[in-house]
């Protein structure tokens, strides 16, 4: 009993502590948050723009060509593999970029990738708001933007919000398989150590653990955001 | 203040609204009424453009709001609308509801409206509901808050479309009492109804409209006491 215990230290001292090892899982941690956070602010602002241009299209008839992009752009990013599209960012169009901005490359190629599918969201979002919201905004004389934007979006957000939820969640994992174009995210920090020290153990669980606690604080703080926007109905 | 010339109305084959032709003068309260599809609806709604007629044109105050030149929203901020199901904005406040347009139109200032938003709801005693939700409100204060929302732009004319019909029978009254008060104060308005009491109550004109047409038209009195029309006769006998 002893000895396993004794091979457990050795094995979490070779995992983290000896050549610093740590800072490589901290670095890992780092560029997982941050490819996280802009993929998601460009894949919110990038699926709002589409999904009002896709349900503007459908109620008026208007903006064709606008439309046939989205619908374009939509189609390819759900129809090709994660992977494969974050390869062809990095190996094909950025192909001449310096290494350094191999960060820039992943949150681009994550943003554009969650944005078709946050576009999704949104437009069923905004369809499942009744045309009574619109009528009546635009009988006051607002807008069609003032009215989508002070009634329409508000209201299509607090419904897409678990949906939204769950791709953020997504996409916080899908980072994952940022390592295949280099970038040392939190996975590729494990599977270095792994390829290291010969020892699987640690940097997978313990990585899978950062991970499952990531996505956990997440869900609590959608669950709260979903809390206080439902303050408007009966309480 | 309202004219409206050979106004037809179709959604695909449907022909709903098949030639009307009308005047609706400052002070006027208009009643319609008619069975259910016969365009009724169709004709207010088309009176704000919320429905684009097929053809035909419509004036209101010398301007040809048809015409795909003209400033739509311009126009609508005289023409006030209560719509059968409220249409309250369910994520704002009461405060907001009443607020917003003015604001965001920047009519008046943030201060400005609401303290005639206040004023408004202080009339219909729900001043303390200022900082409520729609959800916690009855069918009745929806629509009286919904009235007022129009209210607050000032309207010259106000267009309500059922006010009463979504609403429980108790809470028909309250409705019904703030909409005559508003007459009584000279408010031009048309009002699709099927509260015919009302309608001999309030109205000046009372309109029969069938298929896409206005059948028979006059004061409330002699429309109801001595109707022409077989179609109105047949309707009136079933519903009074």
């Amino acid at each position: 009993m002893a000895e396993w215990f004794q091979q457990l230290g050795d094995q979490f001292m070779k995992t983290f502590v000896e050549g610093e090892r740590w800072h490589l899982f901290w670095q890992g941690f780092g560029n997982t948050i941050l490819i996280s956070l802009f993929a998601v602010v460009i894949g919110v602002i990038i699926g709002l723009l589409v999904g009002v241009v896709r349900v503007y299209h459908n109620q008026t008839g208007k903006w064709k060509v606008p439309n046939a992009v989205c619908r374009a752009y939509v189609s390819v990013i759900r129809g090709t593999p994660m992977i494969l599209q974050l390869m062809i960012w990095y190996y094909i169009i950025f192909a001449s970029l310096n290494r350094d901005y191999v960060l820039f490359v992943a949150v681009l190629g994550f943003g554009l990738n969650s944005g078709a599918y946050v576009s999704e969201i949104i437009r069923g979002g905004i369809q499942s708001i009744d045309v009574g919201q619109m009528e009546a905004g635009r009988s006051l004389g607002l807008s069609q933007v003032q009215t989508m934007r002070f009634i329409i979006l508000p209201q299509a957000v607090k419904n897409s919000l678990p949906a939204l939820g769950n791709e953020f969640i997504v996409l916080l994992k899908e980072t994952s398989v940022a390592g295949t174009i280099t970038v040392i995210d939190l996975t590729q920090a494990a599977n270095l150590v792994r390829a290291n020290t010969y020892e699987p153990f640690f940097p997978l669980i313990a990585v899978a653990v950062v991970y499952w606690v990531l996505v956990t604080g997440l869900s609590a703080l959608l669950k709260r955001a979903e809390r206080r926007m439902a303050k408007s109905d009966r309480g | 203040m309202i004219e409206v010339k050979e106004l037809h109305k179709s959604f695909g084959t449907n022909d709903v609204l098949n030639g009307i032709t009308e005047r609706i003068e400052q002070g006027e309260k208009i009643a319609i009424i008619g069975p259910s599809g016969s365009g009724k609806s169709t004709f207010l709604r088309c009176l704000n453009l919320l429905e684009r007629p097929t053809s035909g044109e419509i004036w209101v105050d010398g301007e040809k709001i048809t015409d795909p030149k003209c400033n739509i929203d311009k126009v609508r901020q005289k023409m006030g609308m209560v719509f059968q199901h409220f249409n309250l904005f369910p994520h704002l406040t009461i405060l907001d509801n009443i607020t917003l347009a003015p604001i965001q139109l920047k009519l008046m200032s943030k201060e400005e409206a609401q303290n005639k938003a206040y004023e408004l709801l202080e009339r219909i005693g729900l001043r303390d509901k200022a900082d409520t939700y729609p959800a916690m409100l009855s069918g009745g204060q929806k629509q009286r808050i919904a009235i007022i929302r129009a209210l607050a732009m000032n309207p010259e004319v106000m267009l309500f479309d059922e006010p009463t019909s979504a609403l429980d029978p108790e809470m028909v009254g309250e409705v019904l009492d703030l909409i005559k008060e508003l007459a009584d104060e000279g408010m031009t308005m048309v009002i699709v109804t099927h509260e015919m009491g009302f309608a001999k109550e309030v109205a000046t004109r009372v309109m029969f409209v069938d298929e896409g047409v206005i059948k028979e038209q006059n004061t409330p009195n002699e429309f109801f006491e001595s109707p022409q029309n077989p179609r109105l006769k047949e309707f009136l006998s079933k519903v009074l």
